[in-house]
């Protein structure tokens, strides 16, 4: 490796930094400040056991270097043949038990407390995708992806990474402080695990299956998690951020929301009624490729051999557009990795991206798809 | 005038073929377990590779020396490969070596099959490694295999499961002799009471494994018809559960943990009362804990699963059984001290490994306590404190105690002593190397780092550093250990009959090396 040499001085700076962290940041040690009830509670069944732990290591590991220090050979110490002594065999048995037991009565209280979904103050259905995450507000008509933001350049080291590198997204989950907030997790294609370490939340999505989980956040702020069950290849890029405000500031972004959304399937439906050239089709039509297909088709179409089918050249690509259009909004059968993208693109993305995919990578299809094409394959 | 006769059975008996044939024909206990055990090294060293691969990738936070996809496609083999490529084969080839010495026994019950569990081995081991050369590359789903993401992956993951089967069978066939060696074939006077706690260890093994493999192959088994064949075991569009996969999955993955555990508890168990020259503390005791280990190990898998979302009672009695488990797993390590307590003790390199055992077991065994509290392991499931703790008792726990082991019998099984300094820097750097490896991983836990990333946010750049610098001296220590190991083999100060002075058994009355055939007149204990 020829940055060898270079990541051995970084090794030697870093570790001295890390020194300096250490003395600096006290949270790199434990879980991050708890924002919830849960997390409260978690926190401090984690310290308790953990302390109870350390005491029975210290004990354990007092007599087993008192016996490595005085009881050897070398300090002529004389083995004394003994093999059993009942009294404190059935002691070191019962007392383990009862610390167990004590351990299990305080956390009962948690599991209880943070199974307990009942009464929300509002409901957010929480869905994973390969890879990112939909919100919908029920009831409230808000819905929206959230994806990475962090650019693809400072992830492959071609610029400075930036203070949240793979912990920014492009649409926060936005929540009232002070409401208890009930998710409900389900996923699209595989398993994902929606977690905020600061609430103390990690639940599984499960496709078919809808769970939930709960809560209620005192402190407005940012807080920032991950997808915790890997779900393929992007697993490390599907980061969770939530945006707690006050809630008079929740409600005015609930209404820019729900106005947002009129505009824009105002202007969807306008888009559906006018026509495009081919042009307008493959500038739009590169922009949602960026977007929803180089994870797995690559930048220059050519796919992964044996996972994911290269578009330059494919058999879909270049075949009838019929078959290309089916793919693209109900999925593949045969591969289970092609998702179905009729609910995530709307019909001017979904007519765009078709034909640029047919007009690019080398592709020279030249046909156009209108969304009113797509609205028309929808039925 | 039988005697021509018995001459002539006997020169078939003791037709040793030389060269290859002696290797893949062999019916004899020794040379198979010799087999098993340069394989699992060699898997081991293979499995280490990919592990060192991953770390070079997070030494740094952004991608720089595998792609995502390569990267969850080494963490799948590495798991793969170490458990079932290493760790199994490696205690068998312990058992395969040790169990007939140690029971008075000429060799193992059923010689052909014995020879026939070995061979399995490779041809599973090559679909393995192979997998990665496949469109597609191996199986990048995780050594959990869950659908539905199994069931997107390409032929490699095809592979993974046949891998499976075949080792699935090997083990069972291994076990299924193990047992009936140990149970048919004791020397006379050596009731189940008397046996020593290796073979102990092996027998609860055994029958664990025939429990939980036919389980993991019928998993497997679904998934592939799930891929091929258009079930719907674990597609929720057609009727199927994806969690149903966890649930079998896991039935199996618990009782795994403790299969790769229970033989090295068993070594431990061996290696301590020698150096400590006494006998080993609470012997009743310490079988009770076993078999109690092993039945409660068959009801906690669940604790695998907290976040996916089971009631309140499900998480309850999950959370209680796994908590039970520490019980008998500390009565163990109490007997362990217990028998050094009061002892005259010494320190050579199998001491030293079996103390280092102790030392990193109980700090696994601790943050095993702490995992097993439902609301805390939500909060720690699948982040590398889970990893931390899994490789404490996986590494430090079976690999150190098959370090112990093999210093332990080394010098049976060559006739040679091994070199104590060369011994004392294995012991030394690896407790060393390991720790700086695996103990940040707890922090890099607790501050919220989810495992099977290939890439990370800034705050957890310094830990990943530091377990990075660790792999990779914890990787090159093991190249002393083969040094070592071939060393013995070519020479050294020649060993006694018993070795270790404090040692006590069947296997020291036995000329070291053992002749090719050994207790062909069974031995008699008093």
């Amino acid at each position: 490796m020829m940055t060898s040499d270079l990541a051995k001085v970084v090794a030697v700076a870093s570790l001295a930094k890390a020194g300096t962290a250490i003395a600096n940041d006290e949270a790199k040690f434990t879980f991050q400040t708890p924002q919830t009830l849960v997390a409260h509670q978690i926190y401090d069944l984690h310290t308790v056991i953990l302390g109870i732990c350390i005491l029975i290591a210290i004990v354990v590991f007092a007599f087993m270097f008192y016996a490595i220090v005085r009881h050897r050979r070398s300090v002529g110490h004389q083995a004394k043949q003994f093999d059993t002594n009942t009294p404190v065999q059935i002691l070191w048995t019962l007392i383990p038990c009862l610390i167990v037991v004590g351990m299990a009565f305080p956390a009962t209280r948690t599991v209880i407390a943070m199974k307990d979904t009942s009464a929300p103050d509002m409901t957010i259905k929480v869905t994973g995708y390969q890879w990112k995450w939909r919100y919908d507000y029920l009831g409230e008509d808000v819905s929206f992806y959230s994806g990475l933001l962090t650019p693809r350049d400072q992830i492959e080291n071609q610029a400075p990474k930036g203070e949240n590198y793979l912990l920014e997204v492009d649409n926060p989950l936005v929540v009232p402080v002070g409401k208890k907030v009930r998710i409900l997790v389900t996923a699209n294609d595989v398993i994902h695990s929606w977690w905020v370490p600061a609430f103390g939340v990690k639940q599984d999505a499960i496709p078919g299956f809808v769970r939930d989980s709960w809560f209620k956040v005192d402190t407005p702020g940012v807080y920032r998690g991950q997808c915790a069950e890997l779900c393929g290849k992007e697993h490390g890029f599907m980061p969770i951020v939530v945006e707690a405000l006050p809630e008079n500031q929740y409600k005015t972004w609930l209404a820019e929301q729900q106005t947002k959304n009129k505009v824009a399937s105002a202007a969807a439906g306008a888009a559906a009624g006018r026509t495009y050239t081919l042009d307008e089709l493959k500038t739009e039509g590169e922009k949602v490729y960026g977007r929803s297909c180089v994870a797995c088709h690559q930048a220059n179409g050519q796919g992964l051999p044996g996972a994911f089918p290269a578009l330059a050249h494919g058999a879909i690509t270049t075949g009838p557009i019929a078959g290309h259009v089916d793919i693209v909004l109900n999925g593949s059968k045969k591969n289970p990795a092609m998702a179905a993208w009729k609910d995530q693109l709307s019909d001017l993305e979904l007519a765009a991206v078709i034909t640029y995919e047919r007009n690019a990578f080398g592709n020279t299809q030249g046909d156009i798809l209108q969304p009113s094409d797509i609205a028309a394959a929808r039925k | 005038m039988s005697t021509p006769l018995t001459l002539a059975g006997d020169a078939e008996h003791l037709d040793h073929p030389q060269g290859i044939r002696r290797w893949l024909t062999s019916t004899n206990h020794k040379d198979i377990g010799t087999l098993y055990l340069w394989f699992s090294f060699t898997m081991f060293i293979v499995g280490g590779i990919m592990a060192l691969i991953i770390r070079a990738e997070l030494f740094q936070p952004g991608l720089q020396v595998v792609r995502p996809e390569l990267f969850n496609e080494l963490t799948t083999m590495h798991g793969l490969i170490m458990l079932f490529g290493a760790f199994m084969p490696a205690f068998v080839g312990f058992a395969n070596w040790q169990i007939p010495l140690m029971i008075g026994a000429p060799d193992m019950a059923f010689p052909r099959l014995n020879n026939f569990s070995f061979w399995l081995l490779p041809p599973a081991a090559l679909l393995l490694v192979s997998s990665f050369f496949v469109p597609g590359g191996a199986t990048g789903s995780g050594w959990t295999l869950y659908p539905p993401l199994s069931v997107q992956m390409g032929p490699g993951m095809d592979m993974a499961i046949f891998a499976i089967h075949i080792l699935g069978v090997s083990s069972i066939i291994g076990s299924i002799n193990i047992i009936t060696t140990i149970l048919n074939m004791r020397a006379p006077g050596m009731t189940l009471m008397k046996m020593p706690m290796f073979v102990w260890g092996w027998l609860v093994t055994a029958y664990m494994l025939i429990l939980v493999m036919p389980v993991l192959a019928g998993a497997v088994t679904m998934l592939l018809t799930d891929r091929h064949f258009g079930t719907h075991f674990f597609n929720a569009a057609g009727g199927g559960d994806p969690v149903l996969f966890q649930h079998i999955f896991w039935f199996f993955g618990h009782p795994e943990v403790y299969i790769l555990i229970l033989p090295g508890f068993g070594i431990i168990s061996q290696v301590i009362p020698t150096f400590a020259r006494k006998p080993l503390f609470g012997y009743r005791s310490m079988v009770f804990a076993m078999c109690a280990i092993g039945i409660v190990s068959v009801v906690v898998w669940a604790h695998h699963m907290f976040t996916v979302g089971m009631p309140v009672a499900g998480q309850l009695w999950f959370m209680y059984a796994s908590l039970l488990v520490g019980v008998p797993t500390g009565v163990k390590v109490f007997n362990w001290i217990a028998t050094m307590w009061e002892g005259s003790l010494s320190f050579e390199t199998p001491m030293l490994f079996a103390v280092g055992f102790i030392f990193v077991f109980v700090v696994g065994g601790m943050t095993g306590i702490i995992l097993a509290i439902a609301p805390v392991d939500i909060q720690m499931q699948d982040t590398y404190y889970v990893v931390a703790h899994f490789h404490y008792v996986m590494v430090a726990g079976s690999l150190f105690a098959m370090f112990a082991g093999t210093y332990y019998w080394l010098p049976k099984w060559t006739g040679h002593m091994v070199d104590e300094t060369l011994g004392r820097w294995h012991f030394w750097l690896s407790m060393i190397f390991f720790n700086l490896t695996f103990f940040v991983m707890h922090f890099l836990g607790l501050a919220g780092m989810p495992r099977r990333i290939p890439d990370y946010p800034l705050q957890f750049a310094d830990f990943n550093m530091i377990a990075s610098i660790g792999a990779f001296g914890f990787g090159l220590t093991q190249l002393l250990f083969l040094y070592t190991v071939i060393k013995c083999i070519r020479g050294g100060k020649p060993a006694s009959a018993r070795v270790w002075d404090g040692a006590t058994g069947l296997e020291w009355t036995l000329p070291s090396p053992p002749p090719h055939h050994t207790f062909e007149t069974p031995p008699v204990v008093t």
